[in-house]
């Protein structure tokens, strides 16, 4: 599309390379999603800011998924010690910082990381997406059953720390920066999980995807780079779920159950695995379509019902996902 | 010291006692969920992620049935055929077009079709959890406590099944056909054998013991549309730590793992006794990731 007026002012011949066309395109959708809150309602905006978050859990798990093979029922851990991690830095220390939250975060999705990574990677295939599941539920048991620490099942309140650089500035958030702060981390994020699938490190993870018993007979410690990969998935996961607490205050179990993690692999399988970009796509598709049915049928309307139908109808018909028809193009 | 031997003193022998019996008993109903897990991966690779959800369904079918004919064991027996049914449309629908596709696509459709029943059951039956009653409501002495008959029918029954099963495996005429599809898929065809028939009829037994168990397991507790993931995952840590694939492994593995958890119920909530099994998965995983109870791989 944005190459269709620029080719008109060109001689025939000089066709726009590779990279200029995906920077040009990368800049664009950019453009939109910043002047997006401008624009829409307060309603579609925080709408759009919690797609970009979803986005960015859905891509995190895309890089085991997608670029490694393996696939995780597990991320709600990640995503949920993201949370709570969040959560613990905003309530213990005052005036609640948000770099610290984001650290503290990060930890605990790291925590939390390495011990399902150390295990689970002994396992391959199914066996791996079920111990996956299963250590996050362990997760979810301690945090719904420790109530003196995590609040239980009534989870964790707090206010949003404001935006602040030490000694220079702070300001609190508004729905309009808080969506830019958001799309800088998940743009951020999403160019720096690009470098890593295209660098070395991830040809080895798509080789391991590839062929597994050759990628070993060639020499690479298999099981270490498994591991790596599961817990850099588990950081971008966890800065997920502080963006989660960040956006909406508070720090729930429910969110840590398996729920989460199965939406994480719809997003996927929805928007295209294997792209990074299609995850995103997919978790819009998906909460779009949930307003859409809850909108048209009413709240009480189970929408998972139709959801799970056009799911399982896509990986019959159209396993390649919305972005499918771009993976090539977009990993070149 | 001290504290070891007051320990020791202050276990209720008693309660040990009765939840030693009441592991048995969950561990064979486990033991049939799982057998219909292993039947399903081990001939199909399908990894029914949908097993709970079905066993959940087979439960709700059983309070209908229940509800309008009064008989528990007709409750039984049209809960398991239904589900049977049930199974073989799903199978049909949605498992045969992913044949000879990348297993992985196998458990993401399960995923969506346990979505949908879970769903569905939350949506048809309401979130307030059922019960079913106890069709034999006499007690016997358990040397000086009183035990429900009706648990030991079922762990005689859940055996019974299992046991069925298998003679079937081996001497029925379709047993065989299994069998032969497991060993070599192309050969079987091409001895006539017709192989979606046998991944249907596999689907639709698999689904049918979930169910049976389902109605079984509903006198003991209490029946919801969630009851599913616990008991699939469950079954998942029975056939990993039983030995994939292996019969007599899960069998064993379901029972050693509800007696724990039965055992640590004593002394912590039921929530939290779920954490033993985990735990016994990590430890399996950590030192013999073959498995428990099968002998140790050359």
């Amino acid at each position: 599309m944005t190459t269709a007026p620029l080719d008109k002012t060109m001689p025939p011949k000089a066709k726009l390379s590779h990279t200029t066309v995906y920077w040009i395109g990368f800049c664009v959708v950019m453009a939109v999603l910043i002047v997006a809150p401008l624009v829409l309602p307060v309603f579609w905006a925080k709408f759009l800011t919690e797609i970009l978050i979803w986005g960015l859990l859905a891509m995190s798990s895309d890089l085991l998924i997608g670029y490694t093979g393996m696939i995780s029922f597990g991320h709600s851990a990640f995503f949920g010690l993201g949370m709570y991690g969040a959560a613990g830095a905003l309530l213990h220390t005052s005036p609640p910082n948000l770099w610290l939250a984001i650290v503290y975060g990060l930890a605990g999705a790291a925590g939390a990381a390495l011990f399902v990574a150390y295990f689970s990677t002994r396992l391959r295939d199914i066996y791996f997406a079920i111990t996956t599941l299963i250590f996050s539920q362990i997760f979810y048991v301690i945090i719904f059953t420790w109530t003196a620490v995590t609040g239980g099942e009534n989870g964790l309140i707090f206010t949003r720390p404001h935006f602040s650089i030490p000694f220079l500035y702070d300001v609190r958030f508004t729905t309009t920066t808080m969506h830019w702060f958001v799309l800088a981390l998940v743009a951020g994020s999403y160019l720096l999980l690009r470098r890593i699938t295209r660098s070395p490190f991830g040809m080895v993870l798509q080789s391991i995807r590839e062929n597994e018993a050759r990628t070993r007979a060639i020499g690479y410690p298999v099981q270490r780079y498994k591991i790596v990969s599961v817990m850099l998935s588990g950081l971008f996961a966890g800065l997920a779920g502080v963006l989660y607490a960040v956006q909406n205050e508070f720090a729930a179990p429910d969110f840590v159950f398996f729920v989460t993690s199965g939406d994480t692999v719809i997003f996927n399988v929805m928007g295209g695995i294997g792209t990074l970009v299609g995850p995103i796509v997919g978790a819009g598709f998906f909460q779009l379509l949930r307003e859409l049915l809850s909108r048209v049928f009413g709240d009480q309307f189970p929408y998972l019902i139709p959801l799970g139908v056009v799911f399982i109808v896509m990986i019959i018909f159209l396993p390649q996902g919305l972005l499918g028809f771009a993976r090539r193009w977009l990993n070149r | 010291m001290e504290a070891v031997s007051q320990f020791i003193q202050n276990i209720p022998l008693d309660l040990l006692l009765i939840q030693t019996v009441n592991g048995i008993v969950t561990g064979m109903i486990l033991a049939l969920v799982a057998s219909g897990l292993t039947l399903i991966f081990g001939i199909m690779d399908v990894v029914n992620f949908a097993h709970g959800e079905l066993f959940m369904m087979g439960a709700y079918l059983g309070v209908l049935v229940m509800a309008t004919t009064g008989s528990f064991w007709l409750a039984l027996i049209i809960a398991t055929l239904m589900i049977a049914i049930l199974g073989a449309a799903l199978q049909i629908l949605t498992l045969r077009p992913l044949i000879g596709r990348d297993p992985l696509n196998t458990i993401l459709v399960t995923f969506g079709l346990s979505l949908i029943l879970q769903n569905f059951a939350l949506w048809e039956y309401g979130p307030v959890p059922r019960k079913l009653p106890e069709p034999i409501t006499a007690h016997f002495n358990l040397f000086y406590l009183q035990y429900p008959w009706y648990r030991i029918v079922i762990a005689a029954l859940s055996a019974a099944i299992i046991g069925g099963f298998w003679l079937y495996l081996k001497y029925g005429k379709f047993g065989i056909w299994i069998r032969a599809t497991t060993q070599d898929r192309v050969m079987a065809q091409a001895m006539g054998i017709p192989v979606p028939w046998v991944y249907t009829g596999v689907f639709a037994l698999g689904a049918a013991m979930a169910a049976a168990s389902g109605v079984l397991f509903g006198p003991l507790g209490s029946i919801n549309h969630t009851m599913g993931l616990d008991w699939v995952l469950k079954a998942f840590i029975v056939v990993v730590v039983g030995g994939m694939g292996n019969l007599g492994g899960s069998i064993a593995a379901a029972i050693f793992i509800s007696l724990l958890e039965a055992y640590a119920s004593i002394w912590v909530s039921p929530a939290q006794a779920v954490i033993v099994s985990f735990i016994v998965l990590i430890l399996t995983l950590l030192f013999r990731p073959t498995g428990l109870f099968v002998a140790t791989p050359k």
